[in-house]
């Protein structure tokens, strides 16, 4: 049997599936409670506790700035930095294809355990299944998370009028970046995803007494979706500067290309925050200073009317709306 | 700019060199200070016409309405190669990819329109192998990797994208590739003018000449329009400086009385255009005796089909009998016609916003991405904010 490729026997739950396990999940993950292998894993949870899970199929699998194991972690530890919790423990779903290179596979649970070191977190149970193939396209994962709750009361519901919006980084790399790699352009280099695990600027800001209202990493949709979505969820007007809101040349100019804008191109390392106008200069500081976040900015506020829309302003002094992305990212066709 | 970048050492695209310096605040200032004196020497309101969906999406997109006088109105036109496509040729598009063992590709939002029973995008969730494209040459590895199947690449757009076509054309008989068919739905610019001009009630008298059309056919093309029709045309880019400087041109024509094309996007378009492309163009292509058009209805020499010579890649005539002909008109409620001929605005719709909106569209114009329809319910309306 080839050890180069996965093979059906590796999902059969005999030795092939214990090895891999034991060979590459738990050297990767070691811990305690892993190490345990029981049916399930023992935690000690205290307090309000944040939960979430996600699942990933992105295509390619690897892509400038990361690929689909760090996107994992970074997915589901940013959802509980979001909402102000530290993330603690992960499980781990795979779905393998039949076929799909060993060798990729152990470049894709490196980039996880070397991602979860940067928030503390642990894999603590997991799952493997391998489907024939054509059942599948490469490898799915699915990460679920769970994290104690250290500022509560953030929610998309809570805006109000006074509040400062603020961007934790430029947006829509990683968008572009997949777009770049799934259509093999060969375009300048230096577009890179953002794809990263947010809890350590998180941290930062939630350190200092910061009244923040709201806070959202700006996944598929980008950032006119969570702002649309707070908008409608907070009952409230959203204006937006077009020109502070930063933009990579990369981004700006593949949006030329394809006729997409970059509000609506999907971040897996940037996050939107709403809190009093008043304390945004010194959030950005942090988040600059301490956060890593050096292309943060404050790119709007929060006003009353009209109630549920984002209104956006042009450096020349005209207002459009920003609207929600509607159905797939196509380009232009002229 | 474009140039000095495409000779540099690596041949990396700059991309910041395609925007740059056409968005500046200052400019798009001063041009809407320019235009708006010039507007006040206007004997009478100027109509212009962009003629493609590009321009109708830069000038909501950049808000630029709301810096042009009041006497200087637009008028959206049929240049979007997704809107004016007829429901008959979207059901054949769905007849092909139902059909065992064919892959039917095609570019863009072409995948959501809706036919007469759905779109090729509900096709494929119904189980159809429908691929949207980036690249058209993307064809020849499907067709390569799929020897078992019949490979259909729907064809579509203005003169902008005919040559790609033809290059895959090109690169599909050379590699003998057998199983990759055309089904041509490539459309022509200046008989959609003519048929916009010969509506009786039209008010349109200026053009904003398209942009990436001109690149491929040169300024040439709108010159007869021009002459008949006694309206100036600028040929512009798409950026809001372009845009604005265009509109500029157009009312200085309009006081001059001078009903000439000029081109304002110099970087790009010459009176010639692109004599390889159209060389090639020409190998592949004849005129079609007449097309239906959404909307307009059938405009005579107005598309494209293979030539004779092809007809082994003609998946019209491939699959003759089987692939449905009837002709379907738009849902009675639906003004995209009246849109697409300059009649009515977007805003004039009855449907428009409530029955008809981007996820559920009834008209062409509201699903595409440059429909004139999407483009105003995406950004239009806003008041003013403090």
């Amino acid at each position: 049997m080839s050890t180069n490729s996965i093979q059906l026997a590796h999902g059969g739950g005999g030795l092939e599936m214990n090895k891999l396990i034991r060979n590459l999940f738990f050297k990767a993950f070691d811990n305690c409670i892993l190490r345990n292998e029981e049916d399930a894993a023992l935690l000690n949870l205290q307090g309000p506790t944040a939960f979430t899970t996600d699942s990933f199929t992105v295509s390619p699998l690897f892509f400038a700035g990361g690929d689909i194991g760090k996107l994992a972690i970074a997915g589901t530890v940013n959802d509980l930095a979001m909402m102000g919790a530290e993330p603690q423990y992960l499980s781990l779903g795979v779905i393998i294809e039949e076929g799909f290179p060993m060798a990729s596979l152990e470049t894709i649970v490196a980039s996880m355990a070397s991602e979860l070191k940067k928030c503390g977190a642990k894999i603590v149970c997991g799952d493997t299944k391998v489907v024939p193939k054509g059942c599948a396209d490469g490898l799915f994962l699915n990460t679920t998370g769970v994290g104690r709750i250290v500022k509560p009361g953030l929610s998309a519901k809570h805006l109000v009028p006074g509040d400062a919006i603020l961007v934790s980084g430029d947006i829509g790399r990683h968008g572009a970046a997949i777009l770049m790699a799934r259509e093999g352009l060969e375009l300048e280099s230096g577009l890179v995803s953002d794809c990263a695990t947010l809890w350590g600027a998180v941290e930062q800001l939630l350190v200092h007494p910061f009244d923040i209202h709201a806070m959202r990493d700006a996944t598929r949709g980008g950032l006119s979706a969570v702002l649309n979505e707070w908008a409608a969820a907070s009952d409230v007007m959203i204006e937006v500067d077009e020109a502070a809101v930063p933009v990579s040349d990369e981004v700006k100019g593949l949006c030329e290309l394809y006729g997409f804008e970059a509000t609506d191109l999907a971040n897996e390392g940037t996050f939107v925050m709403a809190l009093p106008a008043g304390q945004a200069e010194g959030a950005l500081e942090v988040l600059k200073r301490f956060g890593h976040c050096e292309n943060a900015a404050i790119i709007g506020r929060v006003g009353e009317s009209p109630a549920g829309r984002v209104i956006l302003h042009t450096p020349w002094g005209s207002n459009r709306y920003l609207d929600l992305p509607a159905g797939e990212l196509l380009p232009r066709i002229c | 700019m474009p140039n000095q970048a495409i000779n540099e050492p690596d041949s990396s695209l700059k991309l910041k060199s395609l925007y740059e310096g056409f968005r500046d605040a200052g400019t798009i200032r001063a041009l809407a200070d320019r235009i708006s004196s010039a507007a006040i020497n206007l004997s009478e309101p100027l109509y212009i016409m962009e003629v493609c969906g590009g321009h109708t999406h830069t000038i909501m997109k950049y808000g630029l309405l709301g810096l042009i006088p009041d006497n200087v109105k637009f008028i959206h036109g049929p240049g979007c190669p997704v809107c004016v496509m007829p429901k008959e040729r979207i059901d054949q598009a769905i007849a092909l990819a139902k059909m065992d063992d064919v892959i039917l590709l095609t570019l863009g939002d072409m995948i959501r329109v809706p036919g007469s029973k759905g779109s090729l995008a509900q096709a494929r969730a119904s189980g159809a192998d429908v691929r949207p494209l980036y690249d058209p040459l993307d064809a020849l590895a499907i067709a390569r990797d799929n020897p078992d199947k019949t490979v259909v690449f729907f064809a579509i757009g203005f003169e902008t994208s005919t040559p790609m076509t033809a290059v895959l054309l090109q690169q599909a008989e050379h590699a003998a590739l057998p199983n990759l068919l055309f089904h041509i739905n490539h459309v022509l610019v200046p008989p959609a003018i003519d048929a916009v001009m010969a509506e009786p009630a039209t008010k349109v008298n200026a053009f904003i000449g398209p942009a990436h059309v001109s690149v491929i056919s040169g300024a040439k093309i709108y010159r007869r329009a021009a002459e008949v029709h006694h309206t100036p045309v600028v040929v512009s880019g798409f950026e809001p400086v372009d845009v604005m400087e265009s509109i500029l041109r157009l009312v200085e024509l309009k006081n001059h009385a001078e009903s000439v094309v000029e081109v304002q996007y110099s970087r790009a378009v010459t009176e010639e255009g692109n004599l390889t492309a159209q060389a090639l163009v020409d190998e592949y292509f004849e005129v079609r005796d007449s097309f239906r058009w959404r909307g307009l209805g059938p405009i005579p020499q107005s598309a494209l089909k293979l030539k004779d010579k092809y007809a082994h890649r003609d998946a019209e005539i491939h699959f003759g009998g089987r692939l449905p002909v009837a002709e379907i008109d738009d849902h009675k409620a639906c003004q995209c016609g009246d849109i697409l001929r300059g009649l009515a605005n977007p805003m004039d719709c009855k449907v428009f916003g409530r029955g008809c909106t981007p996820q559920t569209p009834l008209g062409s114009c509201m699903v595409s991405s440059e429909g004139a329809c999407n483009a105003y319910y995406r950004y239009h309306g806003v008041q003013h904010v403090d």
